[in-house]
């Protein structure tokens, strides 16, 4: 597909897309190749993604019987049981993401302070990789093994004489989900967290000190304040993550912790109240919007911390 | 555009600035290694009070290195450092009351011009009211007063640079270290800030060291040009006796062009290039005598257009008031001429030429 | 000014005084590292211990492990295939000719992470005909839409690296048509960029958990959960696998993707693109 009359930065020509006046069949069939070439991709996302939202969407408003426009699943959705589950689930992802948060700006400065190319820096950051990966399915068993009724560590605190079984502690409750949470969530901070701190040039900390401040002095005004957005937007994304998680929960506690996302998924194979068929729907809708808007606010820190970090 | 207005005020009554700029700076067989690599090796230096001394060398001949160390960022390996005196090792970077201006980029992204400058007030806890009126004099004094609210990301290089120039001023420092602050601008602000930042230095009389790889702000802009390479000081001089008295022949080629020419170096300290004899420099002596390369500018050496000379025009390069003559002599040397343009019309590419020495001085270096 | 020349004390012996401050080594950062550390290796030794050497070798032997792998599997094929057949050309036309779309194309790859899969799988056995229902395939072509966000996101990467646009147009002005600029030029230097999206989808496919098991099918994860019930440590040895396969995936994208890099000069893919998130957990 060459302009073949054409030189350098003819209409229509890959240097220069959609510029100019087309001239000759050949251009016009390159327009069109291009077209075609990703035209696909949105057919697909309209198929797969879009039409099933749509139907969420319009199915949250449905009777699930006669198909009549109503707002009792919203009314069921926002009250009872499941406005008590996305207060927990709500609770739950503010913790794990708050704690992780700041473990991870622990954590992340502490590989920033380390000595450059030193083997510390480089396994944790492996280590973070690896570890962010986690989740779900494994991650559920091997706390099973470690924190669960007759895991080794339970048995070692035991040993110890504290029991945490007996003292308020269930890993099948909230407190464990929990904590089986900063498991992943602590990585993936310290992953997002770690290029924000590699924004920060060092000409600013030199600048700082040469002008008499101090570590405690740079970090309070400068290194601080121009992290900070990164680190909020951080937490947006992790709280994100938390909230829309369902695996892990479910892998631990099969079904019987009140979370939003459980909730959801006891509509497609659990028993459901006769009228209630389409209140699932009515949750989905809840959660898209929630991370909906947090997705914004999101995108808006990005863009104060590249403005900053450029 | 850049706005080139520098408030007209003489050095007593420079708002902000007591009437004594600087302090002595020296340095004293300072060396520094990083690992195998020897970045400083015995370097001693003497920057007397208000005088501006530029390093200039290529990369990684130690000048940084220098800056640094005097800055408190780095600690040399042996050797003192005293400003004023006393020795100033011990001190730590923040005390040291030196204002520094980075190569780019190191204003707080996160504070307005106005806050970048007053900063190192706020660290001598200088109340808000005094800190932003010294801040905005200083702004005054670079000619970014209306820039003070604006945040670096809406400052062009040539202005956050000189910002960090206020900035670094505000402090009232006893010396000044500029780390090559104009590589990273524009040819044209690079020009203009130039001047700025020579007359602000002058006016307030600031001992200032200044670092740089562009040998056109060296010697445009300081008293004195330290040319360094690996780690030394090749020689320290005023920008003339650079050009024309260069120390070795590593300060002649880098400081402006030089040619080389295959010649002969007599027993008795004489030159003969190009069938002339001539004398050599002082700085010569530890070349032997015999085949030698003899180092001429392009404005020592003299061109008439013959049939059958010792050379052949290869280009003609116009620089304005003087044209540089490329020519291709024999045993395959490559020499420029400078000749003022008015007659350079008859030495056109091709044309047969005949290059001689002019009788000065010359530098001559070994055979490699 | 006074010019002093410094000869005379570069002829002077200068007592040698070792200036070396004493860089303070914090102790604390190496605590929380330690503690880090602690936190989590202890799980991972407290599986292994729980799920014994023994159960590793059984794993392998128990009913239904092979079936589902095998189906993980194959929806891993299926969902890398349509991915990339996707996300190639699409990535490398936006790039290339409509750079407007961008900003859309980068938007749609946030969408997946907006609506969970929790909420998806509800939206579409909501609309799915029913012979897509009845076949566990319906997964792989929902997989896509899941795995798009980090194939774009690497293939971009790896796009942006390479200079597209001038390597075209130095080829076209070379006489190179359009199919072999794509062939010998473009999809080459992508060889890391594209091992990177197939691995992350085969990882996300083979640790996928919410949607097939609201789907009701059995592929491994499921099944890991399923024979829970049957016994404790087998589950736990097989989650290990399934871990320990993943991290070598993912380091031998690093290994891979580092060594290109140098050669090329293209760009490091890093662990911090290749993080998954959502459905897995």
């Amino acid at each position: 597909m060459t302009a073949k009359a054409a030189p350098a930065a003819a209409p229509g020509s890959v240097s220069d897309p959609g510029a100019g006046p087309r001239r000759g069949w050949r251009p016009a069939l390159r327009g069109a190749r291009t077209l075609a070439g990703v035209a696909p991709f949105f057919v697909y996302i309209l198929l797969f993604l879009g039409i099933p939202t749509a139907a969420i969407a319009a199915g949250a408003f449905q009777n699930p019987d006669t198909g009549q426009f109503t707002l009792s699943n919203i009314h069921t959705a926002t009250h009872g049981i499941y406005l008590h589950g996305f207060l927990i689930t709500t609770e739950l992802s503010v913790i794990t993401s708050v704690v992780p948060g700041l473990c991870g700006l622990l954590i992340g400065y502490a590989i920033y302070t380390a000595r450059r190319g030193a083997i510390l820096r480089r396994v944790a950051i492996t280590a973070s990789g690896v570890f962010a990966n986690f989740g779900g399915v494994p991650l559920a068993f091997l706390f099973i093994a470690t924190l669960g009724t007759t895991g080794l560590a339970t048995h070692w605190l035991t040993a110890i004489g504290f029991n945490p079984y007996e003292n308020g502690f269930n890993l099948y409750d909230l407190g464990g989900v929990a904590l089986v949470y900063l498991y992943f969530q602590i990585p993936l901070m310290v992953l997002i967290i770690l290029p924000a701190f590699e924004g920060l040039r060092p000409a600013w900390r030199e600048a700082a000190q040469n002008m008499g401040a101090g570590t405690w002095q740079y970090w309070r005004r400068i290194g601080g304040p121009v992290l900070m957005p990164s680190f909020l937007g951080c937490l947006l994304l992790l709280f994100g993550s938390a909230f829309s998680a369902y695996a892990t929960a479910e892998a631990l506690t099969s079904g019987t912790i009140p979370l939003t996302a459980i909730q959801i998924g006891s509509f497609l194979n659990g028993n459901v109240l006769a009228g209630q068929q389409n209140v699932g729907k009515a949750l989905g809708l809840g959660m898209v919007l929630i991370i909906a808007v947090l997705m914004v606010f999101y995108a808006l820190l990005q863009r104060r911390a590249a403005r900053w970090l450029r | 555009m850049e706005a080139t207005n520098i408030s007209s005020a003489t050095a007593a009554s420079v708002p902000g600035h007591a009437a004594s700029g600087g302090a002595p700076v020296t340095l004293r067989q300072v060396s520094r290694s990083f690992g195998t690599v020897r970045a400083l090796r015995g370097l001693s230096l003497e920057i007397a009070p208000g005088e501006l001394v530029a390093l200039l060398g290529p990369s990684g001949c130690g000048k940084t290195t220098a800056l640094r160390i005097l800055a408190g960022f780095e600690t040399a390996d042996s050797g003192t450092v005293t400003v004023d005196g006393k020795d100033i090792a011990p001190v730590p970077p923040a005390k040291r009351d030196m204002g520094m201006v980075f190569q780019s980029y190191s204003l707080f992204p996160n504070m307005s011009a106005l806050e970048n400058v007053g900063f190192g007030l706020r660290m001598r806890k200088i109340g808000m009211a005094e800190r932003r009126r010294r801040a905005r004099e200083q702004l005054e004094l670079v000619g970014l007063a209306a820039q003070a609210n604006q945040f670096p990301h809406q400052l062009s290089g040539g202005q956050q640079q000189r910002v960090a120039l206020a900035r670094a001023l505000a402090i009232q420092p006893r010396v000044l270290l500029l780390d090559e602050p104009l590589s990273a601008l524009d040819a044209k602000v690079r020009l203009q800030l130039r001047e700025q930042i020579r007359s602000l230095q002058q006016r307030l009389g600031i001992t200032t060291l200044f670092v740089t790889h562009d040998q056109g702000e060296a010697l445009s802009m300081a008293d004195r040009v330290g040319v360094m390479r690996d780690g030394s000081l090749e020689q320290i001089a005023v920008p003339s006796e650079l050009y024309t008295r260069p120390a070795t022949a590593f300060v002649a080629e880098f400081v402006g062009t030089m040619n080389r020419i295959p010649g002969e170096l007599t027993t008795g300290g004489q030159a003969t290039a190009l069938g002339t004899v001539t004398d050599t420099q002082s700085g010569c002596a530890d070349v032997s005598a015999g085949a030698v390369d003899v180092l001429v500018r392009p404005e020592n050496l003299r061109i008439a257009a013959i049939a059958n000379g010792n050379g052949i025009v290869t280009t003609r390069t116009f620089l304005g008031s003087v044209t540089r003559i490329h020519v291709l002599l024999s045993g395959d040397v490559t020499v420029q001429v400078d000749v003022p343009s008015a007659t350079a019309a008859e030495l056109e590419p091709g044309a047969s030429v005949q290059v001689s020495l002019d009788g000065s001085p010359v530098q001559v270096a070994e055979r490699p | 000014m006074a010019a002093i020349i410094s000869d005379e004390l570069a002829n002077e012996t200068a007592p040698p005084r070792p200036h070396r401050k004493r860089r303070s080594y914090p102790v604390w950062r190496w605590i929380i590292l330690l503690l880090t550390a602690v936190y989590f290796l202890i799980p991972l030794y407290a599986a292994l211990r729980f799920a014994g050497i023994a159960s590793f070798d059984d794993v392998v032997h128990q009913t239904g492990f092979s079936d589902a792998l095998i189906l993980s599997l194959k929806l891993a094929v299926i969902t890398t295939v349509i991915t990339l057949a996707l996300m190639v050309p699409t990535t490398i036309y936006v790039h290339l000719r409509l750079p407007r779309l961008r900003r859309l194309l980068e938007s749609i790859t946030i969408l997946p992470i907006v609506i969970p899969p929790v909420v998806l799988i509800v939206g579409v056995l909501e609309v799915s005909p029913g012979y897509l229902k009845s076949t566990p395939y319906l997964l792989g072509l929902v997989y896509v839409i899941l795995a798009m966000p980090f194939a774009y996101r690497s293939l971009d990467a790896g796009l942006r690296a390479l200079e597209v646009r001038t390597l075209v147009d130095a080829a076209s002005s070379l006489g190179a048509r359009w199919p072999s600029t794509l062939r010998r030029v473009i999809l080459p230097n992508l060889r890391t960029a594209l091992l990177s999206a197939t691995v992350l989808t085969v990882a996300l496919v083979l640790g996928e958990f919410t949607m097939a098991s609201l789907d009701l099918y059995q592929t491994f994860p499921v099944w890991i959960v399923a024979f829970d019930q049957t016994s404790g440590p087998v589950s736990t040895a097989a989650s290990l696998l399934a871990l320990f396969v993943t991290w070598l995936f993912l380091l031998l994208i690093v290994a891979v993707g580092g060594r290109r890099a140098r050669r090329t000069g293209g760009a490091q893919v890093d662990l911090i693109s290749v993080t998954r998130r959502d459905t897995v957990r």
